[in-house]
């Protein structure tokens, strides 16, 4: 059985929407690219703000 | 004179004929295809290893294919699943997916196998766009 981590998790999911999300939602390649590109950092960033927000509160 | 436009006119009566939703259904059941179908290889391999990859990925993390619809979230959990096409149905054959979620993981698991059904409808939708014309 597959056990990744947490942020792992994140990580792979983040890929793979980002790269159906790039393919679907742009007409050219280059912006494909881009768009793929800045779904994954929305993915991870807001994944690694939202847990040190979480620390934050939990401290 | 004139013959880009009536080779343009001709081409796009030629991609009208035949049946439109095609690629849609095609691209339901087998993630990828409908791409394949209008010869889009580079982006139907990509959406193809990524759906491909999240259910496997989802089945590997012992994630839970949804087999009934007892309340509103197993329905909704089931809607997504469906998504994944023929590769819900085989899974489901093998009795894969069955056992009850007991890890932090298999909840990942669980919304891997989702979360590949709904993106799995987005690309037929794009298949049945570009057959259309809709999309370029």
């Amino acid at each position: 059985m597959l056990r990744p981590s947490h942020f792992a998790a994140v990580l792979l999911f983040g890929l793979f929407a980002s790269v159906v999300f790039g393919i679907t939602q742009r007409e050219t390649p280059q912006k494909m690219i881009r768009y793929g590109l800045y779904c994954f950092v929305l993915f991870a960033g807001s994944a690694i703000v939202l847990s040190w927000v979480m620390f934050l509160i939990a401290r | 004179m004139g013959t880009a436009p009536n080779k343009a006119a001709t081409a796009a009566k030629s991609q009208q004929q035949g049946f439109v939703y095609l690629p849609l259904i095609a691209g339901w059941l087998v993630p990828g295809a409908g791409h394949f179908l209008l010869r889009k290889w580079g982006r139907g391999a990509l959406l193809a290893i990524s759906i491909i990859a999240m259910f496997a990925l989802g089945l590997a993390m012992d994630g839970k294919l949804y087999s009934g619809a007892q309340d509103i979230l197993e329905l909704l959990g089931m809607v997504g699943d469906l998504g994944n096409g023929l590769m819900f149905f085989v899974s489901r054959t093998m009795g894969l997916g069955g056992d009850p979620v007991q890890f932090t993981t298999a909840d990942y698991g669980t919304k891997f196998i989702v979360v590949a059904g709904l993106l799995n409808v987005i690309a037929a939708v794009d298949a049945h766009n570009l057959r259309t014309g809709r999309k370029s």
